[in-house]
């Protein structure tokens, strides 16, 4: 049975990750990349046949397990090494591996002339391998391992070019800030094992559902623990901070972050303990309102951001906003779907940014760009399908169906449904501005550098494949709205997720929705081509008013985040460091080590050397011990 | 037999001892260093027989000579060092060899 | 026999005590061995021939030439004495005299407080003595031939000259 090989999907990276860090130093670089790509892709390939299986012949209970091995086996807790494998598991593997499989081909000539070849394609292969492991775990722990793995390769790989400090900085940030959240979920898992006794995924989450009442206090603070942990690794408000600085790692590197493995673990987390969160509407209503209030946040900032790479961070923010707001409402597949497609499109746009800063020798500023399009054209082709699918312009582009529904589904929430609907809506809008001003300034208008290269045929491989699925992912669901009614995704996670909140009334709404929708994309993008490209004095003008421009700063600052966590938290702690730089508690033991050396010194200087001086000593003990024992 | 009190026997043991222990002390020659401490095994030498007397056990001299062997063997050794002493810095003054002190 | 036990013991300390004050090493030897003579005196009249006749033989007889032979080999002439009248002061003295004194004062203390009085002393055969030493201390008397060998050895390799290259 295929199935049986769902192990070798995460070892076969794992493989790969250690040939490389073992053998490395007598491979060609050559062999690095086969090595380093061609794992992931057996995987991939591995991943698929099961994908296939998994559809025409699905399992009868609609999922498989599979033990390899008991890991600990303490008193009443036995944790294994179990794999599990559902619909939702199955999306999951199937993103990581092909979009990181593209990933991992463009990296091959991308990364090319950097010295630490084998080491970045050692980590990615981890990196992958992580993931994997994170999504198909049948239990928590395997699935903290995975969590922790993730960030350690984060950390890794976003500070690979370690001989700049920037770098480091950036990659410690983003470890800390990540660090918090992952205690959070730690000291939810404990306090579920504390309870249950048991940390298999699936019989816990039936102990819950039966033994916990709906909105009990134990309840919330789990789920609010775990929301803690998905929120830091996800990069959601107020844990954001760390993602727009991960940019500093190799571009590649922040696709695969925001694309395939990291930021999508906390959605992916939610998903897999949604029976949790349902039994604690309170966290589930924060889930929701932080994801809307992210993605506006986030959209605001990426507005006025100059690097491209951080309006593709801020727009990972936000997108994963969208992704938190539809499993706040419940719409779990509608995020999944989302996730798949921001997988694609995210993808598609990192690896093309990629290509431009590489072309333009490391210009990141959008401003320094301009007419790209001509220059090269295949590469500015495949940012504007990427840009396309995130503006969700309708009809064409596979973002436009999973955002979509999600926005369909969030209006059919129960409660504030129409606040959350209102606020997508103007995410909607002001995703489509941010992107199509990146687009109309870098790649429009008069070149303002000279590109120097384009893609490599391994990154147009890459770049063409994830282009094609921005346009195409979506069209497996199309919804009822537009006369469609395809439900091949819906149908697939039904097995693993409950559905998402149905319409109270049909008729012409979800159509008009759609509409709503599609002309906010459109005015979107006409907006940033009235802004950017038709009358850029008037944008320049908008912004010279000191109310704008003191709003610009702050927007472009990321909401003052950082400056607010740098005076509440780092310099307090910093300050506290310096003034117990000689620790306290130490001094006790420097104490001790003072005194003996005190005390030595004082004795050795009775050592004269002088044998008298000795004898008399005995011969002193002696009396002493004498009148001890005889007198009184 | 003599009727002889054992107090008054320890007495004489233990003058000696504190004769001998006067001599290691207050000399700086090693001769007569090694001379106080013959002194103190003798009179300690004394105080077993002595003791030995006093049960009619033969013990008490059996320890007399296995401290007579102790002594045969300390001093073998000491008087040889003496002659290195002498041999190395010229003088039998004990406080000469203070190279060891901590 | 009492008085001959007080004599020889009244001999025993004066002796010593010129021992302790001698400043020429050959005269405080031979007060020394007037000493061990005298305390052989004391063994055999308290009943312990045996022990009385190896005071002799070994202590007054093998040790102390041993002693006399190291001196003479030092050759220790006229200014050694003036040195050790000179290491001879009052001052030097009165410490260890003091610490002695103390060390003394409380043995005496122990012996007389704990004084029965008894008189008895019961003579011990050279027979008995030697079927002890070769009977229950037969450990013992190996162990003492060991020390003796090693005494020798130690005894023999620090006599040799060192060569000038270790000093």
């Amino acid at each position: 049975m295929i199935y049986d090989a769902l192990w070798l999907v995460p070892l076969l990276p794992l493989i790969g990750f250690v040939c490389l860090t073992l053998l490395g130093g007598w491979l060609s670089r050559r062999a690095m990349a086969v090595l380093g790509v061609g794992s992931v892709a057996l995987a991939t390939a591995l991943a698929f046949t099961i994908g296939y299986t998994f559809l025409t012949r699905p399992p009868a209970t609609g999922h498989c397990t599979e033990v390899i091995g008991s890991w600990l086996a303490v008193g009443n807790l036995h944790v294994r090494f179990g794999l599990y494998l559902d619909a939702l598991a199955l999306v999951m593997m199937l993103v990581v591996t092909g979009v990181g499989l593209l990933i991992h081909l463009y990296s091959a000539t991308f990364m090319a002339a950097d010295s630490g070849y084998r080491r970045y394609f050692a980590y990615l292969n981890l990196f992958v391998a992580s993931m994997l492991m994170l999504v198909l775990a049948d239990n928590l722990l395997l699935l903290y391992l995975g969590w922790e793995m993730v960030g350690l390769c984060s950390y890794l790989l976003i500070g690979h070019d370690y001989a700049d400090p920037v770098n480091g900085r950036a990659a410690r940030k983003a470890f800390v800030v990540t660090r918090i959240g992952d205690a959070a979920l730690l000291v939810g898992l404990l306090l579920l094992l504390a309870h249950w006794g048991t940390l298999q995924i699936q019989p816990l989450l039936g102990l819950a559902a039966q033994g916990w009442a709906n909105g009990s206090a134990l309840a919330t603070v789990a789920a609010a623990l775990l929301l803690t942990g998905a929120v830091g690794k996800s990069a959601q408000l107020p844990l954001q901070v760390w993602l727009p600085d991960a940019m500093a790692g190799p571009t590649p590197v922040s696709a695969l972050i925001h694309a395939a493995t990291m930021v999508t673990a906390g959605v992916y987390l939610i998903a897999r303990l949604h029976t949790l969160f349902e039994l604690a509407p309170a966290v589930q209503h924060a889930v929701a309102a932080l994801g809307a209030l992210t993605l506006l946040l986030a959209s605001c900032s990426a507005l006025l951001q100059r690097d491209i790479k951080r309006i593709l961070a801020y727009s990972t923010i936000s997108q994963i906003g969208y992704m938190f707001l539809a499993l706040g409402v419940g719409a779990y597949a509608a995020a999944l779907f989302h996730l798949m497609t921001h997988a694609c499109f995210k993808a598609v746009l990192f690896l093309s940014a990629g290509v431009v800063i590489n072309a333009l020798d490391e210009e990141h500023d959008i401003y320094h760009m301009g007419g790209l399009g001509r220059q090269l054209p295949g590469t500015s082709l495949a940012f504007l399908t990427g840009a396309a699918s995130l503006a969700a312009l309708p009809l064409v582009s596979a973002g436009f169906y999973s955002k979509g529904l999600i926005l369909a589904q969030t209006w059919n929430a129960p409660g504030m449904g129409v606040w959350l609907w209102t606020g997508g809506i103007l995410g909607t809008l002001l995703t489509a501005i941010y992107i199509f001003r990146a687009f109309f300034v870098a790649f429009l208008g008069r070149p303002k550098s000279h590109a120097r290269c384009g893609a490599t045929a391994a990154e147009a491989v890459a770049l063409v494949v994830l282009a094609a699925l921005s346009v195409t992912a979506g069209f497996v669901e199309i919804p009822a709205g537009l006369g469609g009614g395809v439900q091949a995704f819906t149908g697939l996670v039904a097995s693993a997720l409950p559905p998402g909140p149905q319409p109270a009334h049909t008729g012409n709404l979800p159509a008009l929705l759609e509409l709503i929708a599609s002309l906010t994309a459109v005015a979107g993008v006409l907006t940033a081509y009235y802004f950017f490209r038709y009358r850029p004095p008037a944008a320049t003008a908008a912004g010279a008013h000191p109310i704008t421009a003191a709003v610009g700063r702050l927007w472009q600052s990321g909401w003052g985040f950082d400056w607010a966590y740098e005076r509440l938290f780092v310099r307090p702690l910093v300050m506290f460091t310096r003034a117990n730089r000689h620790d306290a508690v130490d001094a006790l033991f420097t104490g001790i080590a003072a005194g003996s050396r005190a005390l030595h010194r004082g004795l050795s200087r009775t050592q004269t050397g002088r044998v008298r001086w000795y004898a008399a000593g005995i011969a002193c003990g002696s009396f002493i011990l004498i009148a001890l024992m005889v007198l009184p | 037999m003599a009727e002889i009190p054992l107090t008054h026997g320890l007495l004489l043991a233990v003058i000696l001892f504190a004769l001998g222990l006067l001599t290691v002390l207050a000399r700086r020659n090693v001769v007569f260093i090694l001379m106080g401490i013959e002194i103190m095994l003798n009179a300690a030498g004394l105080a077993f027989v002595l003791g030995g007397a006093r049960w009619g056990a033969p013990d008490g001299q059996v320890l007399f000579i296995l401290i007579l062997a102790v002594a045969a063997a300390e001093v073998s050794v000491g008087l040889a060092l003496v002659l290195q002493l002498h041999h190395r810095f010229g003088s039998v003054d004990v406080d000469a060899a203070r190279q060891m002190r901590g | 026999m009492n008085m001959i036990f007080y004599l020889a013991a009244l001999v025993a300390i004066s002796s010593t005590a010129l021992v302790v004050t001698s400043r020429n090493a050959i005269h405080a030897l031979l007060y020394l061995i007037v000493s061990l003579f005298a305390v052989a005196l004391i063994f055999y009249v308290i009943g312990a021939p045996l022990a009385a006749a190896l005071e002799v033989i070994i202590y007054a007889g093998a040790i102390m030439v041993l002693f006399v032979f190291v001196v003479m080999m030092l050759n220790l002439g006229e200014q050694a004495t003036a040195q050790e009248r000179r290491w001879l002061q009052p001052r030097i003295w009165f410490g260890p005299a003091v610490l002695a004194a103390l060390l003394l004062a409380e043995l005496l203390y122990v012996i007389v407080a704990g004084a029965s009085g008894e008189r008895t002393i019961a003579p011990v055969s050279a027979h008995d003595v030697g079927m002890s030493l070769f009977g229950a201390y037969l450990l013992a008397v190996e162990v003492s031939a060991m020390l003796l060998l090693a005494a020798l050895v130690g005894a023999y390799h620090l006599g040799q000259r060192m060569s000038s290259a270790e000093d």
